[in-house]
This record gives C-alpha cells, structure tokens and sequence, in this order.
C-alpha cells in the first residue's frame, strides 16, 4: 500500500485555463484527477440546481449518518460558488435524484462525495461566469460572484435563476477545473455549525423513525429464537381471534411479519404471536472460549504481503492478541417505511447504500430496478452496516403484501442486538526480530478473522428477510475480505514483513464496523510496539519514532508528545499512546490515553484521552473533532468491556443490560488537536481514531498496572 | 377498549384515545405528533424516550398513559418558548454542536433541564451522575458536558416551571 500520489498536484499554479481574471486569483490549486463520483456522474446537474428562490441545492449520494456530511458538502458547495450557507440546501442520497455514490462507508464521503461537489460547483461557477459574459457582452474578468448575484461593469446585476431562465447547467465537468484559491476561503476550513443540531434540539422531524403518512400502518417482525430455526408451528386463524388489532399477518416460509394500525398494538401482537408459535432449534452456537473456536475452524490463507526475507537469525519476539465480537449497537433500533402503489415500490431507509440496496431488492423481489425508489433518510448513528438494510427489507417484503398504505416497521431494541451482523472476532500473531541500534529488522504478522462485509450489495441472501423467506433459511455469501487485514500492514519502515490472513466462516452474523479489521490489527500493532520498546529499551514515542520517516507522521506522533509532557501520573495511573495512518492511506492520527487502574486490573477509568489528528485540508475542523472525541470514546467503550455474548441458542447480548456500553460516569475526558494542511488532500478521518484509541488505552493500563493484556475487552467478566 | 384520556402536555390539554396500558411514549409520538422523545429500547434503559414529569426526568416508553393523566408532561418541543426562543440548555447544546447522530439528544437535554433545576451549578460529578441514565453511542460525551456547563452559567431558565405543589 502506498500513499495516492493523485491529488497532490493540488496548490499548484494555475496552467491551461485562459477565462482567468480577479476571481481566479494567481495560485488557484488545478487538480489533475476528478474525484471518482463525478467521473462517474460528469453532468454539473447531476451535483447541483439552482432553484428560482436564489437557492442552490446541492445532490450527494452519501447519507448523513451523524458524521457531519451534509455540512461538510454544503461548505465546499457555497465556498465555490461564493454563496451565504443559508443558500445551500443538500438533497442526501435518493436512487431517483441523486448520484449513485454507492456506500456512505470507509470514511470516504469528504474525500469523494465533498470533492466531487467542489468541483462541480467550481465549474457550475465558470459557466454561470460564463453566460453573464456572453449575455452583457463583456470580458468575464469584469465579472463578479457574490451570494447567488453576478455583477459587471454599468451596475449590471443579474441573479443565478435570472440568468438560466429555467434551464440547468447539464454540460460535463472536464479538466482543467480552477478552484478558489485557498486565500479567499469564507467557508471551508472553518468551524462552520451544523443545521441539523438545531433541528434536533427543537425536536423537529429528522430521523426515518419520525416520518408519519397519512393512514400509515405499523409493522412488527416476529424473530425465530434462534440463527436458521425454521417456523414449525403457526396457525393465523387463531392468532388472528386471539390476537386484537390485526390488519395483516404477513407469511412467507420462515418470514413472519404483523401489520396494525395503531403501533403498540403492533408491539403486543409481536409478543403474544412469539407464543402462539413455534420453531425449530435452529444451528447451534459453540459454547466455550470464541478466540479458541474460531483459531480451531478451518480457515482459507491470503498472502497479502511478502517484502524481504525471514532469514535473520535474532531471536523473534512473538505476542498474540484477540479481540471479540463487538456490536454496533446503535442508539435507535432500525427502521423503514415503505409503500406499493401502482405497481411501483418506495421505501425509506437509513441503508448506507441506497443503489446498492435497490439492486439487491430487485433481485430479491423479482422487480426491476426502475419500480423502486429509495429514499436516504438518516437514523440513528449505525458506524457500519447495522440493521437498517434488513429493516429495510422487511418492509418491502410487508409493503407489497399491504398494498396502498405506507407500512412503518420498527424493529425492537431485542432484534436490533440480537440480530444485527456484528464486527468479527479476530486474532493476531505477531513475531518481530531486533536488529542493530534497538530496530525492527523483521516482522511476521498472521491474522485470523470473518469477513468484514456482508453489505447486500446485489446479494439478497445478505439479508434477514431473503434468509428466512427460504424454506431452509440461508448463510449469507463471503463479502469484503480485504477489510480484514486493513491497516494490517505497520506503517513504520520495516525491511522484512511477511503478512498473511486466515478466513474462517464463524458461527454469527458479521459484517462492517467502523474501521473494520483496522480496530483490531492497530490495537496488536500498537501493543507490540510497546512491548518492543520496552524490549529494545527505549520509550514508546522514540521507538516509533525510529521506525518513522513520513513527516506527517512524525508530526501527529510530537505534537502528542508536546500535548501531555507535563500531565503528572499518580500511582495507579498510567499514559499510554498508540497511531496509526488510516488504511495507511487516509488521516494520521495518534492517540494517548490515561487510565486509573488496580494491580490485577478488575477495575478501570479511562480519565482523559488526547488525540492529534491530521486529515490534510480540513473542510470542518469542529466536524474534524467531533468524530475524533467520539471515535475516542466509543472505542474506549468497546476496547474496556465490550463484548457479543452467546449461549448454545442464541445471542444473549440482547440490550443494554447484557451488553452494557460507556454511560457517563465511564467516559473518559478528551483533547484534540487538529493539524490542517490546507495544500494538502482531503484524507478520510471518521474512522482514525478507533485502532490508536484501544492501543494507547491497552498501553497505559501495563504502565499502571504491569499487567498486558493482550485479550480485549480489558476488563473480562464484563458485559453480563 | 380505548379511552379518552385527558393528558397536560406542553402546557396543554389534550384529549387523546388510547388504550389505558399504551406507554407515554406511543401517545406522545403518535397521538400527538411529537419527535422529541424517542424509541431506544422500550426497557428504561437508555433515556431515549425522555420526557419531564412533574419536572423530574423519566423514560416514557414503559409508563401507562392512564398513570399520568394527572400530571404535567413537558417533551422536548415544550422546552423552548412560543417565540421559538430556545431554552437555555437547548441554546447550550447547539452552541457546543453537543451531537453527531443526535438520537439521544432528546435524552440528555430533558435530563439535563432536570438536573440544572435540582442543582443550579453543578460539578462534574453531580453532572456525570446526574446524565447517567441517559446513554450515548457517538461518544458526544465531551461536547455535552460542555453544553451542560454552558446551560448552568446561562441565566436562569424561565420558560419551563418544574416547580410544583
């Protein structure tokens, strides 16, 4: 994996572009690439309109997930076209308006979706410029652009709207695009506010959960009690007498869905329906030890990297660090509406992949693609691919078996924890040799892990509703193996590395979690540097300082240092750090945490976490620091005590009792500081934190307490 | 088998039609069209559902609409004034951008506005002990301790009374 040198073109002189004048000032950055996305979607309309109240309103494939997006592309958007942020309205991912984008995953939508905004409107700019010029007769270097209005010589004004008269700028961005220079930013780089939080406080509709129609029914699914259990027994005449409220039992095989019109009456009948039922045991779960189970399943080898040779003859130090299956959990249980009318299909859904979802319903519903319509809506936060596809599914599956009415489906707190695909357990071997001067001079790493993806992406057995429409419900197909070993290359100078990935089908469900294998290989990668420190008898940050030459960097890695020089550690606390660039390809970030801890280390504070994070230009620096404390935070959670739980049956983590996550008394306090490249890229950052956070936490638990732990979470026994 | 039932919500008389053992919750959201309060867990275990009760901070998705008929319901959408001046914690949230996905926002202002009603000036314990009930998944958890501060040293809220007899 190497650095993409694409972009780096970017802050240089203008070249090749003649309409030039005072808005193009000397120094306009010209990329030399176009974003993927707008490769893809070449049209200025497919990115933007200009509506005839002076608004522009900007189209992204991307969904707000809470990350910040929506502001993120409206800064970029009034920042090219020179517009107040009152100005800018973001229509969010929608199979019919917006731009297949697909995933809103992988920390890519600044560095994709932004861009590609950035350029459209850079060039919807030029050929507005353009046509005033055209219009007025008049070089376009006497023109100017402020808030929707062109200006030219003779107090001629004229407003974006007036100008197209209806029309819409549909002609292709083609290199070369100028952009505003940098010196002239109003917008980006700034700590612009987010809208939608004043949207939030005042309890305004903002969420797929909050969408009401006109006679809209409610939906529960009655879940099987256990992974492929097949419905044995079920007779709708008695549920029906029994059961008041009833509009619809809807069921297809093992698929079992109720429809009402009033929602709590939906939610009783999901439970008394639980017990007029019954099922097969379904496929057992192994009981016991997971990280021995899964080392003992047979797994398929990947050789994913090879440089140098194994043949030194120092002693190899070796480690070997697990982590379990950790849930996303998220706040609000999925949700969809959906609707049949007419022969057409539209459903609400807080998926990540609007196209992709559509795809994959088409094949699973036998339409064709163009009788659906999916409507990006956020939910609640999801950090990966939780149940909103699933949700998403079964109340298509409902909608078509309901006609004419919006059908709202709620899953329930049990089914989103019991049910949703986790983040797979893995397990490191790490081996290292020391050469001259205290430096790694050889490094073999093996990983043991699931997939990190089983997103639908075209695959219907992907999903729940798919599965159990069967008459044997299904295993979802192999996804994304590569997740596995992201960032399961060290990104320090090491000659020698032998890297290798062992796939194994394990007994749960799993899928995308922020960061995917990246969490847990920088967490041993980050572990093993402090015990090879310690080993080569230097301290942390010069240890990996030896091993850096990247000067972004080294740079994260001192301005960490220079943050907590002088925080005093008592007994019984200790600091510890950990980095990484993520996917050795996106954000630097570094990390150090300091815990409060006992000797056997059954009880733990994590009292305050730092991070410096370096995302290259930055577009929102608050954005910037809001992912990067709660990317912190949840992975302090996750890395102190999360962990999925199983008995022979099924998953027994099924709420916030049996799968208990950071309340306030437990969050850590937390700094971050942001080092802004503006001549540099755009580098993904909503998933940076995550690896260093749990390593610099592991650290400074073994300087508190002498204890390593190499097993997550730290605290064992936890969790119920 | 439903009953009209006679609910003080936001400063206002409402006549709702609900099942006696319908939570609060069901009623708020869908009788009355509000958002504030949400679906987290339907077990009094995450604050999603947060509504004030005679001035106290309880979940709603487990309580019976017929338990609370004679008592004042103050949401989220109650909080701010008619003018759509927001509350001081309100106004604190946005300001310290205390959120990322914001679905447990309306758990940590009500139990928030609670809070700054017992305890005027709170310290950091009385704070995290005072929100614990209220759970987060984002990791807001800094930007909200931030927006409680901001709310305390704000004058004192007038637009909601959570004094009672």
């Amino acid at each position: 994996m190497h650095r993409r040198q694409f972009l780096r073109a970017a802050g240089c002189v203008t070249i090749g572009f003649t309409m030039g004048g005072p808005v193009f000032s000397y120094g306009s950055p010209v990329q030399q690439q176009l974003p993927g996305s707008l490769r893809n979607h070449p049209r200025i309309n497919a990115w933007l309109e200009i509506l005839d109240t002076g608004q522009v309103r900007i189209f992204t494939g991307k969904l707000e997930l809470g990350q910040g997006i929506r502001t993120a592309i409206a800064q970029v958007a009034a920042e090219e076209l020179d517009l107040d942020m009152q100005q800018v309205e973001v229509v969010l991912a929608d199979t019919s308006r917006t731009p297949n984008e697909g995933y809103t995953s992988g920390s890519a939508s600044v560095e994709n979706s932004a861009m590609s905004v950035r350029y459209a409107s850079a060039y919807a700019r030029r050929k507005l410029l353009e046509l005033a010029a055209e219009k007025w007769n008049v070089p376009i270097d006497q023109l100017h652009m402020n808030n929707g209005i062109i200006t030219g010589p003779g107090n001629r004004s004229i407003s974006f709207a007036d100008l197209l008269q209806g029309r819409q700028l549909s002609d292709e961005v083609k290199l070369p695009v100028t952009l505003k220079s940098k010196e002239q930013y109003r917008w980006v780089g700034k700590p612009v506010l987010r809208d939608d939080i004043g949207r939030m406080v005042r309890g305004e509709p903002v969420y797929v959960q909050d969408l009401r129609f006109p006679g809209m029914v409610h939906a529960r699914m009655v879940r099987p009690p256990a992974y492929g259990a097949q419905l044995r027994t079920f007779n709708e005449q008695e549920a029906l007498k029994k059961i008041p409220g009833i509009l619809k039992i809807v069921r297809k095989e093992n698929f079992l869905g109720i429809i009402t019109a009033n929602e709590y009456e939906a939610v009783k009948a999901q439970r008394a329906l639980q017990s007029l039922v019954t099922w097969t045991e379904g496929t057992p779960l192994p009981e016991g030890n997971v990280t021995q189970y899964i080392k003992s399943l047979p797994a398929s080898t990947e050789k994913v990297l090879q440089k140098g040779s194994m043949d030194g003859t120092a002693p190899w130090i070796t480690a070997t660090y697990s982590k379990p299956y950790i849930m996303h959990a998220s706040m609000g249980p999925s949700c969809a509406v959906a609707i049949y009318d007419k022969d057409q299909l539209h459903i609400w859904s807080h998926t990540q992949g609007v196209f992709p979802l559509r795809r994959t319903l088409s094949r699973m519903l036998n339409m064709p693609e163009e009788k659906i319509q999916i409507t990006g809506v956020p939910g609640s936060g999801c950090y990966g691919h939780n149940g909103a596809d699933d949700a998403a599914a079964d109340a298509a599956v409902l909608a078509l078996e309901y006609p004419g009415k919006h059908v709202r489906l709620q899953w329930s707190r049990e089914e989103e924890h019991g049910w949703e695909p986790y983040g797979s357990a893995m397990i490191m071997e790490l081996a290292a040799q020391l050469g001259p001067g205290g430096k790694i001079s050889a490094w073999k790493y093996n990983l043991w892990s699931d997939t990190h993806s089983t997103r639908p992406a075209g695959a219907p057995q992907n999903l729940l509703a798919y599965q159990y429409m069967q008459q044997t419900p299904q295993q979802p197909e192999r996804g994304f193996t590569a997740g596995a070993y992201r960032n399961a290359e060290p990104y320090y100078d090491i000659d020698n590395v032998t890297i290798q990935a062992h796939f194994f089908n394990g007994p749960v469900r799993v899928s995308a979690l922020r960061g995917l294998g990246a969490y847990a290989n920088i967490f041993a990668i980050e572990s093993f540097m402090d015990e090879l420190a310690a080993k080569a008898g230097t301290d942390p940050f010069t240890f990996r300082l030896m091993h850096l030459t990247d000067e972004r960097a080294r740079a994260v890695l001192e301005k960490l240092r220079d943050m907590i020089k002088d925080v005093p550690t008592a007994p019984g606390t200790g600091i510890g750090i950990g980095f990484s660039c993520y996917k050795n390809a996106a954000s630097y970030c570094a990390v150090a945490a300091l815990v409060k801890t006992n000797k056997a280390v059954t009880d733990l504070t994590v009292q305050k976490m730092w991070a410096v994070i370096d995302a290259g230009e930055t577009i929102n620096p608050d954005g910037l620091k809001n992912q990067t404390e709660g990317g912190m935070i949840q992975s302090a959670s996750w890395t102190v005590q999360e962990q999925v739980r199983f008995n022979k049956q099924h998953i027994t983590s099924v709420n916030w009792n049996s799968y208990p996550i950071f309340r306030f008394p437990q969050a850590p306090e937390t700094e971050v500081a942001v080092i802004d490249r503006p001549n540099e890229s755009v580098l993904g950052a909503g998933e940076a934190a995550q690896g260093p956070a749990a390593a610099a936490i592991a650290n400074a638990v073994y300087k508190a307490s002498g204890k390593r732990i190499r097993d997550l979470p730290l605290l064992r026994g936890q969790g119920g | 088998m439903n009953n009209a039932l006679q609910l003080l919500v936001n400063g206002k008389m409402h006549t709702v039609q609900s099942a006696p053992d319908t939570p609060l919750l069901y009623v708020l959201r869908n009788e009355l069209q509000l958002n504030g309060p949400k679906y987290g867990c339907g077990l009094q275990q995450c604050g999603a559902c947060m509504v004030l009760l005679n001035g106290k901070a309880q979940p709603s998705c487990m309580l019976p609409v017929a338990a609370v008929n004679d008592q004042e319901v103050v949401t989220l959408e109650g909080l701010a004034k008619d003018t759509g001046t927001l509350h001081p914690v309100q106004a604190a949230f946005v300001e310290a951008q205390a959120a990322q996905c914001g679905y447990c926002l309306n758990g940590m202002v009500m139990s928030a506005v609670a809070l700054l009603a017992a305890h005027p000036h709170p310290d950091d314990e009385t704070i995290r002990n005072g929100m614990q009930q209220a759970l987060y998944r984002c990791g807001s958890y800094s930007r909200i301790m931030k927006a409680v501060k901001i709310a305390a040293a704000a004058k004192p809220a007038n637009a909601i009374k959570t004094d009672h007899p």
